[in-house]
């Protein structure tokens, strides 16, 4: 059996804030081997950026409060010191965010942005090795001139060519995992299928195991081999791609697949999940979707349904499924 | 065949650029260049394309929000390009406007009966108790509560405040409705019950919809004909059917195929295009797409395509078909 290179074990992330404790990821788990692409699908508010930002340790420490396991390679980083996180910071786990033009510094250029990252993590080299390495970097994502990219400012650059910039800078200590927070949101379709082909080429050449934060269902499809939905905090199905598109169960990732508007096909109308998302702090006890469910029935209002495994590839919270019978993990 | 409720015919918008030590005029973007289209009444027309294609200066143009620099906008069969402000402002009442961003387009400090009637006061309905029954009347076509009408706009959700966005624009029963990236502030769930939403006004109401939009599933689910932007310019134009199963344009056909499609078994031939959308300000002569196009030919740098029919109802804009 493959050991995975990240394994989350029941991570609970709350915040103190006025209203007491707000619990916004409760009890997630799941597992990413080495070289896969892990997609965490939901929508706003379901808590996917939020435990990203705990698995990189970068939720504030004053604020909020962490709880659970999250083992890499073993090490559980929940309990590692900050010293240590800011080693596995870029060099083991590495990120990249949505907006890149705001999580580049406009003051710096593109070169000295990128040498700050690798000398940070390698102090031995030179300052011209780590031009070098740099100007390599940027050739290998992809982005023409690079020689002269190196000398130029964030604004200069257009959003597809700053993501890429990201990329390479979240790509040039070889990092072990490479967390994607909604990477292609802010981009034109046209760029952001070059994004997510220069991903998957990354993936593919280097082993990087990828872990995708996504609202967009193509862009699972495209890019993602497993896949973890989630709604309200909570974990409510997790599979490959292959069974979670071809045999949704939770009423919820049914209910988004069909929402979605068809390019291929015109519906006549459109599936719609009736209500909003809850907001944390107000969650319905019992199942947390069962108020926008069509098939909840009484158990779903009163008792939190548990993940259940109905196949080797498949996992899910629901009631529906609870007579069958749980194969063995 | 009905008639074109709005007829727009060689519609242009540049926005000087300033610049040197006088501010001297150095340049223009080119932001609408020259584009005609028509939208038949009851029909929904869909207008795509990438960031900075126009689009959304184009729906502003049709309200007078920008004024275009050349080219005539008939409505109704009155030319809007020549009436004067106040002419301007009461027409406006048969064209109205949903924003994208339902947070910003809201006044966070009226209520939503204040935002509702405020609609109503300019377009002179006097009567305090009418007013009142109205906004009681549009909340509940637009799925929400009479009691609501006390509220503030921080109390409602997204999808919640996009239906107050839309009852604002009902409110003075409009003809023609520009909805500028209505849909793509929202979550999946909520886009579909607010797609649905417009579907059911149009039908109840029968409204003109201009659908502008960037994402191309979302356009050819409430789109009867699709209209393509590229810098500024139209390049095809045709209903949706055959705009998605045959495009014509070799821009359409690589923006069609960018779109991830949420099915592990569509494995589609994927066109990825090399480099950016050029600047608007520093557009490239002949066919603005030639620099990126795999089919570019060596007239395409040189000289614009017409845009004209290729196929019965179908317009696209390219050599290939001369």
């Amino acid at each position: 059996m493959v050991t995975p290179v990240l394994d989350v074990k029941k991570l609970k992330t709350s915040f103190f804030t006025d209203d007491g404790l707000l619990t916004v990821v409760n009890e997630v788990s799941f597992h990413i081997n080495a070289g896969e692409v892990l997609g965490i699908v939901g929508e706003s508010g379901c808590g996917k950026s939020v435990t990203s930002l705990s698995v990189m340790g970068l939720v504030p420490a004053l604020t909020s409060k962490v709880e659970g396991e999250i083992l890499y390679k073993g090490e559980n980083l929940a309990q590692a010191s900050e010293k240590r996180m800011r080693q596995v910071r870029g060099n083991e786990i590495a990120m990249i965010f949505q907006e890149p033009m705001t999580s580049l510094n406009p003051l710096f250029t593109i070169g000295s942005q990128l040498m700050e990252a690798i000398r940070l993590h390698n102090k031995k080299l030179s300052k011209k090795e780590a031009k070098q390495q740099a100007v390599t970097m940027l050739k290998k994502v992809g982005l023409p001139r690079a020689d002269e990219l190196i000398n130029e400012y964030p604004h200069q650059l257009s959003g597809g060519m700053r993501q890429r910039v990201m990329i390479a800078m979240a790509m040039i200590c070889n990092p072990q995992i490479l967390i994607a927070d909604e990477p292609t949101t802010a981009l034109d379709v046209t760029i952001q299928a070059q994004i997510l082909e220069l991903m998957k080429k990354l993936n593919e050449e280097t082993d990087t195991a990828i872990l995708m934060i996504t609202h967009d269902l193509g862009v699972v499809a495209e890019i993602c081999q497993r896949v973890v939905v989630m709604y309200a905090g909570k974990v409510v199905e997790e599979g490959t791609v292959e069974s979670i598109f071809k045999k949704p169960s939770h009423p919820y990732t049914k209910g988004l697949i069909q929402s979605v508007p068809d390019m291929r096909q015109k519906k006549e109308r459109l599936f719609s999940i009736p209500g909003n998302v809850p907001k944390p702090g107000s969650l319905p006890i019992g199942c947390q979707f069962a108020p926008r469910c069509s098939y909840a029935h009484e158990k779903c209002l009163k008792e939190t349904p548990y993940l259940k495994a109905l196949s080797i590839e498949q996992k899910v919270r629901c009631w529906l499924y609870e007579d069958e019978k749980e194969s063995i993990v | 065949m009905t008639e074109a409720l709005l007829k727009v015919e060689n519609l242009k918008k540049s926005f000087p650029i300033h610049g040197g030590l006088f501010g001297r005029q150095v340049g223009e973007v080119k932001a609408v260049d020259d584009i005609s289209f028509f939208i038949k009444k009851g029909e929904t027309l869909g207008l795509v394309g990438e960031s900075g294609c126009g689009k959304s200066t184009t729906g502003r143009m049709l309200l007078r929000l920008l004024e275009p620099t050349e080219g005539t906008i008939h409505f109704d069969g009155q030319d809007l390009t020549k009436l004067s402000k106040e002419a301007m402002r009461k027409m406006r009442k048969e064209i109205q406007m949903v924003f994208q961003d339902p947070f910003a387009s809201l006044n966070p400090r009226h209520t939503v009966e204040k935002i509702l009637e405020e609609p109503l006061i300019v377009h002179g309905v006097k009567d305090k108790g009418v007013r009142k029954k109205r906004v009681r009347e549009l909340l509940e076509t637009v799925g929400l509560n009479s009691w609501h009408a006390k509220r503030y706009p921080h109390q409602f959700s997204g999808g919640q405040r996009q239906r107050i966005g839309i009852a604002r624009a009902l409110a003075v029963h409009p003809k023609l409705i520009i909805a500028d990236e209505p849909v793509s502030a929202l979550d999946v769930s909520i886009q579909a019950q607010v797609l649905n939403l417009l579907q059911d006004l149009q039908k109840e109401f029968g409204l003109t919809y201009l659908f502008i939009a960037h994402d191309l599933g979302v356009v050819r689910h409430i789109s009867d004909r699709v209209g393509v932007m590229y810098l500024g310019q139209m390049m095809e134009l045709a209903d949706s059917e055959s705009l998605y199963e045959s495009p014509k344009h070799p821009y359409t056909e690589a923006l069609l195929s960018a779109v991830p499609i949420p099915d592990v078994d569509s494995k589609q031939e994927r066109i990825v295009l090399k480099g950016d959308v050029p600047s608007p300000a520093n557009a490239p002569a002949g066919c603005p797409f030639h620099a990126r196009c795999p089919k570019g030919m060596e007239v395409c740098a040189s000289v614009r395509p017409a845009f004209k029919e290729v196929e019965r109802g179908h317009y696209a804009a390219c050599h290939l078909y001369d």
